[in-house]
């Protein structure tokens, strides 16, 4: 790679992009009691799992200090790194190609896939096919794409999308699950239960069917080593491995920053992923492979390298920390925001803390304005990160970015005028003083009770829920001048 | 020790009671208060919003009143986490290096009021009296801005004839988040009912924080369900007597 891309994502394509804000997107998630209680009851679940395992290293903060510097020095060489990926890749027998944004990777992976003459695919979980809506081109093309993780599969068969990374039927419960299952599924059994185990059996059937037939197969990728040119693949199911070695075609899609230089790299990512996602001390599938080996798994193997928006990212020396990410979704299960509304709120394939702060730095932060709002700024997703990603100094820096977007616009309003003048009025004591005096008016409201139930928009945001306290007689600094003279 | 105290504008304009507790309790453990009286506020609504072009005048005029003070305390842990962790920052990102550094020179100098009594002051008993049953909300900022990890409790658990009752869920965030109350007003009421649930859950007849915005949220909240249980600051517990 020699030449600097820097384009955001293309629009119209892939899932990066709500068409709701996140506040009006959120709405009917805060309204779905039985989503809150699921979403509820499994973030608590995983959080304490995560805790436990966590708590067993004694060296666990130093193995995020090592993750985060392993991050940002294979970030700082990029290009040498991924060119020597692509060297040791096409040794062993590789191919390497390069996608420049997600229609350029539809249109290389569909075209590999009609070279083989294949009708079908089956996948592997992968965040990178979901974000440039991999499925969907196949599709436009005559081709199916069969999703083999569980999880995927419900969202699949549901006509859904998914809203956790780790969990993407998180806002699912069993009923519904079995409902799909009797509606979508080929051949199932009619008496299907809504046991989990049921539910398992009725899956496993149905996957494996497709695992035996295919030919070709589409994976994602946790890691590639650019030292042997090896790809990996971390899992739980078993699903994986099965795409990995059955097909006679493995073609695999990856974001370039998924990149670490040596496999002793990989000690501390492959500490750190399993119990940050899944609270697990290891996760049950590693599945690595390197080039193709005659007479032994996928004899033909493609290596999509996908940009689509992080060369962008990658240009941006503080922003850039964000593609550090190892998609283990710890951030999202101590976020209170996604707690409550979901991932599908965020619009995006990549939702909580972490979405909210990658989408919009991959689509361009004007595509996705709302997100970088959509915190509280309390800070536990920063805590939680296992490569320390200063989630929420990021946002703030989002935010400054939009607004800055927005007086290049010149769009003029009512909040950045609130702001500029409340900036002018707070930088002269003189006038601070005049305005609380002026506030004192709202004394006139909440005269019998002490508080004030309703004020005019856009304050009107609080008083839905909220009472105001009733501005006192006195200020402080008018206390202070009575009681002391008013020297400084 | 002289202590210059940042009352912060939320407590100036709508909160006096935390800045003449703050007073009383310094006072009382034989320390002068000064006010520096050209004080406004931080800038933290502006930075957190995006506006740092705004924030930019507040941060140096903060920096202009407080240069003067080798110790400085504010009531509030969000405040005091702009002043560390933003102040510099706004000036760097205006290309004013000079600034940046002379913020961090009253950044350094600048601390919570549970940081000052136990960093500082070496003080873990203020000598308070409250009987009343209470329940501690460590608000985010306090927790993960300033780290003042069991500082306050340490403080509360020194008051005599208080209850101090265990609030389930304590870390979770009460949904203020400055303008995220508006911005996001539904997430915020979620968050925020489900705050006031563990809150009453614990009986208490107090909530006590060490931040005025947290606790005109949780408070507004609980005033607005008529609970019976009320926020009061938690210099206001440590400021009482009787």
């Amino acid at each position: 790679m020699t030449t600097f891309l820097g384009i955001p994502a293309p629009r119209g394509v892939g899932h990066l992009r709500g068409e709701h804000s996140f506040p009006d997107a959120a709405r009917g998630a805060l309204a779905d009691s039985q989503l809150r209680r699921n979403l509820g009851h499994a973030t608590r679940t995983i959080r304490g799992k995560r805790a436990n395992v966590v708590g067993e290293l004694d060296d666990w903060e130093q193995l995020r200090l090592a993750g985060s510097a392993l991050k940002a020095a294979t970030m700082a060489r990029l290009d040498e790194h991924l060119e020597r990926l692509e060297r040791e890749v096409t040794a062993r027998g590789g191919t390497v190609h390069w996608a420049r944004d997600a229609n350029e990777a539809n249109a290389i992976v569909t075209r590999l896939v009609q070279e083989t003459g294949a009708s079908e695919v089956v996948k592997v979980k992968s965040m990178a096919t979901q974000e440039i809506g991999l499925n969907e081109a196949l599709e436009a093309a005559g081709i199916e794409a069969h999703e083999t993780d569980l999880a995927e599969l419900i969202v699949q068969l549901g006509g859904d999308l998914p809203s956790h990374i780790l969990v993407p039927a998180i806002h699912r419960n069993r009923a519904e699950i079995r409902e799909i299952f009797l509606r979508e599924m080929p051949g199932v059994d009619p008496e299907l239960t809504a046991e989990p185990r049921r539910l398992a059996m009725a899956a496993r059937a149905h996957l494996r069917e497709r695992f035996l037939r295919a030919k070709v197969a589409i994976s994602g990728a946790n890691f590639a080593v650019a030292d042997t040119g090896t790809l990996l693949v971390v899992e739980s199911e078993g699903n994986g491995r099965m795409c990995l070695t059955l097909p006679e075609t493995l073609i695999t899609v990856m974001g370039i920053e998924k990149i670490v230089p040596t496999w002793q790299d990989l000690e501390v990512f492959l500490q750190l992923l399993p119990r940050s996602s899944t609270g697990e001390r290891m996760n049950p599938y590693t599945s690595a492979w390197t080039g193709v080996t005659p007479g032994d798994g996928p004899q033909a193997f493609h290596l999509v390298l996908l940009d689509n928006g992080r060369t962008a990212v990658l240009g941006d020396e503080l922003g850039r920390s964000a593609l550090h990410c190892i998609k283990c979704s710890a951030c999202l299960n101590v976020c209170p925001v996604y707690e409550r509304t979901g991932g599908h709120a965020y619009g995006s394939v990549y939702p909580g803390p972490i979405g909210a702060v990658l989408s919009p730095q991959l689509t361009g932060v004007e595509d996705n304005a709302s997100l970088p709002y959509a915190s509280s700024l309390c800070g536990a997703c920063f805590d939680a990160c296992p490569v320390r990603i200063d989630i929420p100094s990021l946002l703030v820096r989002l935010r400054a970015q939009h607004v800055d977007e927005q007086r290049k616009r010149r769009v003029p309003s009512a909040e950045a005028i609130a702001m500029a003048a409340a900036s002018w009025v707070m930088s002269s004591p003189r006038r601070f003083a005049a305005a609380e005096k002026a506030s004192r008016a709202g004394r006139l409201l909440g005269r019998r009770t002490g508080r004030i139930r309703t004020l005019p928009p856009p304050l009107s945001a609080w008083t839905a829920s909220r009472d105001v306290p009733r501005p006192p007689a006195e200020t402080f600094r008018e206390w202070w001048a009575r009681e002391r003279g008013g020297a400084g | 020790m002289r202590i210059a105290l940042f009352l912060t504008c939320l407590g100036d304009a709508l909160h006096p009671e935390v800045g003449r507790a703050t007073v009383t309790l310094l006072e009382r453990l034989g320390h002068e208060v000064v006010f520096p009286t050209d004080q406004t506020c931080c800038g933290q609504m502006h930075v957190n919003t995006g506006y740092q072009r705004e924030a930019l005048p507040l941060v140096r005029h903060h920096v202009e009143t407080f240069e003067p003070y080798d110790v400085i305390v504010a009531p509030s842990g969000s405040c005091v986490g702009c002043v560390r962790h933003q102040h510099a920052m706004v000036a760097r990102g205006a290309n004013d290096d000079r600034l940046a550094e002379r913020a961090e020179t009253v950044a350094s100098r600048t601390y919570e009021l549970s940081e000052l009594l136990v960093d500082v002051l070496g003080v873990e008993d203020v000598g308070a009296y409250y009987p009343h049953r209470v329940t501690y909300h460590p608000t985010c900022h306090s927790l993960r801005m300033l780290r003042v990890a069991d500082k306050p409790l340490r403080l509360l658990r020194n008051v005599r004839g208080m209850t101090l009752l265990e609030l389930p869920e304590s870390d979770q965030c009460c949904g203020f988040g400055g303008t995220f109350a508006l911005k996001n007003a539904d997430t915020s009421t979620a968050m925020l009912a489900d705050k006031m649930r563990n809150v009453l859950s614990t009986g208490a007849e107090v909530a006590t924080a060490g931040d005025a915005s947290c606790l005109m949220h949780i408070g507004g909240g609980l005033s607005r369900l008529r609970s019976g249980t009320r926020t009061v600051h938690l210099a206001e517990i440590l400021a009482s007597t009787s």
